[in-house]
């Protein structure tokens, strides 16, 4: 699994650029930012090297962060590359709470991230002969200490 | 028990003493404190009652009562009999005097002694007064009921904390009497010098004199390995030792063989069905040096319907949750922000903290309740969000009896204030 923030975001002007500038003034770089809103607030969702880290810099700014655990899954960047990983969950037996995607630049492989609440998905993908990625894959993880 | 004979008499018993008691100080009044004199004249009403139903008939009495027969205009005892004086200063910085008698103060020990025995505090135990000693009643009134108790009793009165925990480790203390947030301090300074409070003898607290939580309650049992019970009192009508808790820690007990409790809507002042929440209403059946009558104490309150387990007769109200200087009316109907502030702290994943903003559309007022969102929830899912929010506004609109908006927001958004929070703002006037 890999760690992803979740911050919550009062629908306002302005606000997700503090958010980003909090993010960026303590050096940490984001790999993917994804928003789902509804008409009064947003959360938004963002891998970004140091994930800890960052909760506690968004903390301290005043923002409210949490860190969820999901799936990255790499898939050849080709047509029905998706459906075929979501079909070999459906199979399985195993819902998706939410996805999003990204493409690795040059790498001609798309990151899949998925939040799966219930069972192991990672033996699913596996056995379905898919990359789960580590965090070091994907962003610098924060200082062991 | 302290006193089972009164305690836990039938409610039948009890009425007739109410009753008999309520004469006699109706007439005690109407003789000998002119304001009271006038105040009946004026109602056209008799200072006699046949029955408790005819108590709504009885003129009220206000603290600008008090402030303007100050200093001793409201006494019903001859100079001489008097022995003790207590005051409250107020927020009007003019303070108000009441005095006791021999008789008074007896009774006011037998009083807080019931108190501490609810508790579960015996001869047995030791106990730590750390109320202010002075004119605040709450000192000496929780000094004399547990000396009346036969407990170790330490007037080592507020302040100076290292001592406390000092003496709180060296004295063995079983008991502890303070503010709510006093016992918070003294827990942290407890923590700093390495004093290990649960290893301690400690297991029970009195804490009043100010409005809590059950939050509240939560972190001072778990800090300081007590019991909490909240206690009621107000030196217009005693100081400490009008309502306690008992173990089941649900609801006050008033001393109702010598208090007389009403609920009032605060606006047409006409009583409320018991479970109702309005303004609590005193009329003190036994003082000598100062009773009063029908005494608006402009604390919001409830009485909790049925009996409790414990056995007392005496009914209970619930834990002040407000001043009606406060209430709203929204659409008709009385709201008090502390209702909604019950309400969050019975929720998870919402804090205490809100705020109301009343706004206006068409000839409708609206009310919208922004609420933060707790620091340390799932913010993951938008689903269990708009769940949270869906729960926090159909439990608030039940609490409230009107409905509402709520839009959750920013932990530590809402504007924190070092005195009295800004729980309402009013835009109707700017639309």
């Amino acid at each position: 699994m890999i760690e992803q923030l979740s911050v919550f975001l009062e629908n306002q002007p302005g606000r997700l650029a503090q958010a980003c500038r909090t993010l960026g003034n303590a050096g940490i770089n984001m790999r993917a930012l994804m928003v789902a809103d509804t008409e009064q607030f947003g959360v938004v969702r963002v891998i970004c090297d140091r994930p800890n880290t960052a909760k506690t810099v968004l903390e301290a700014a005043g923002f409210g962060v949490s860190v969820t655990g999901v799936y990255a899954v790499e898939t050849p960047d080709r047509p029905g590359g998706l459906a075929d990983v979501l079909e070999a969950l459906g199979t399985a037996g195993l819902n998706v709470e939410y996805a999003y995607c990204f493409l690795e630049p040059g790498e001609n492989a798309a990151v899949n991230v998925l939040k799966i609440d219930e069972g192991d998905a990672r033996d699913v993908l596996e056995a379905a002969g898919y990359r789960v990625l580590r965090p070091e894959d994907l962003y610098e993880p924060d200082d062991p200490s | 028990m302290f006193q089972p004979q009164w305690e836990a008499m039938s409610r039948e018993k009890l009425e007739a003493v109410q009753v008999e008691r309520l004469n006699a100080v109706l007439t005690r009044v109407y003789e000998r404190v002119p304001f009271y004199t006038r105040a009946f004249d004026e109602h056209g009403v008799r200072p006699q009652v046949a029955s408790l139903d005819d108590v709504g008939q009885l003129p009220f009495t206000v603290k600008d009562d008090l402030r303007s027969n100050y200093p001793y205009g409201m006494f019903a005892a001859p100079r001489r009999d008097i022995v003790r004086v207590h005051a409250s200063s107020g927020t009007t910085g003019q303070i108000t005097v009441v005095g006791y008698t021999q008789t008074d103060i007896d009774n006011w020990a037998d009083l807080m002694a019931r108190t501490l025995a609810s508790a579960g505090a015996t001869a047995d135990d030791v106990v730590q007064v750390a109320y202010g000693y002075g004119l605040f009643t709450g000192g000496l009134g929780v000094h004399y009921g547990a000396e009346r108790l036969g407990a170790i009793t330490i007037p080592i009165s507020g302040g100076n904390t290292k001592r406390q925990v000092q003496v709180l480790q060296d004295f063995g203390t079983t008991v502890l009497a303070c503010t709510p947030s006093y016992s918070l301090l003294l827990a942290e300074t407890a923590e700093e010098m390495g004093v290990d409070l649960s290893s301690l003898p400690l297991r029970a607290g009195v804490f009043g004199a100010e409005p809590w939580s059950e939050n509240m309650r939560a972190q001072i049992e778990q800090k300081l390995s007590v019991t909490a019970i909240d206690i009621y009192g107000l030196s217009e009508v005693l100081g400490p030792g009008v309502a306690s808790e008992c173990s089941e820690q649900h609801g006050l007990h008033v001393n109702e063989d010598h208090f007389l409790i009403e609920i009032v809507d605060p606006e047409t002042l006409q009583p409320v069905e018991d479970g109702e929440y309005g303004e609590v209403v005193f009329t003190t059946l036994t003082k000598e040096g100062i009773p009063v009558i029908r005494y608006r104490t402009r604390d919001i309150s409830r009485i909790i319907p049925g009996e409790c387990p414990c056995g007392r007769v005496f009914r209970r109200m619930e834990r002040v949750s407000g001043r009606s200087d406060d209430m709203l009316i929204i659409r008709g109907v009385n709201v008090f922000p502390s209702q909604i502030e019950q309400v969050l702290t019975g929720i998870e994943g919402v804090a205490p903290h809100y705020q109301v903003i009343l706004g206006r559309k068409g000839s409708m007022d609206t009310v919208d309740v922004h609420v933060e969102v707790a620091a340390d929830t799932e913010f993951d899912e938008i689903r269990e969000l708009e769940e949270l929010q869906r729960r926090v506004r159909s439990e608030i609109q039940s609490a409230l009896a009107v409905s509402i908006g709520v839009r959750l927001v920013e932990p530590r958004s809402i504007e924190r204030s070092e005195g009295k929070a800004r729980r309402v703002v009013d835009q109707r006037g700017d639309a």
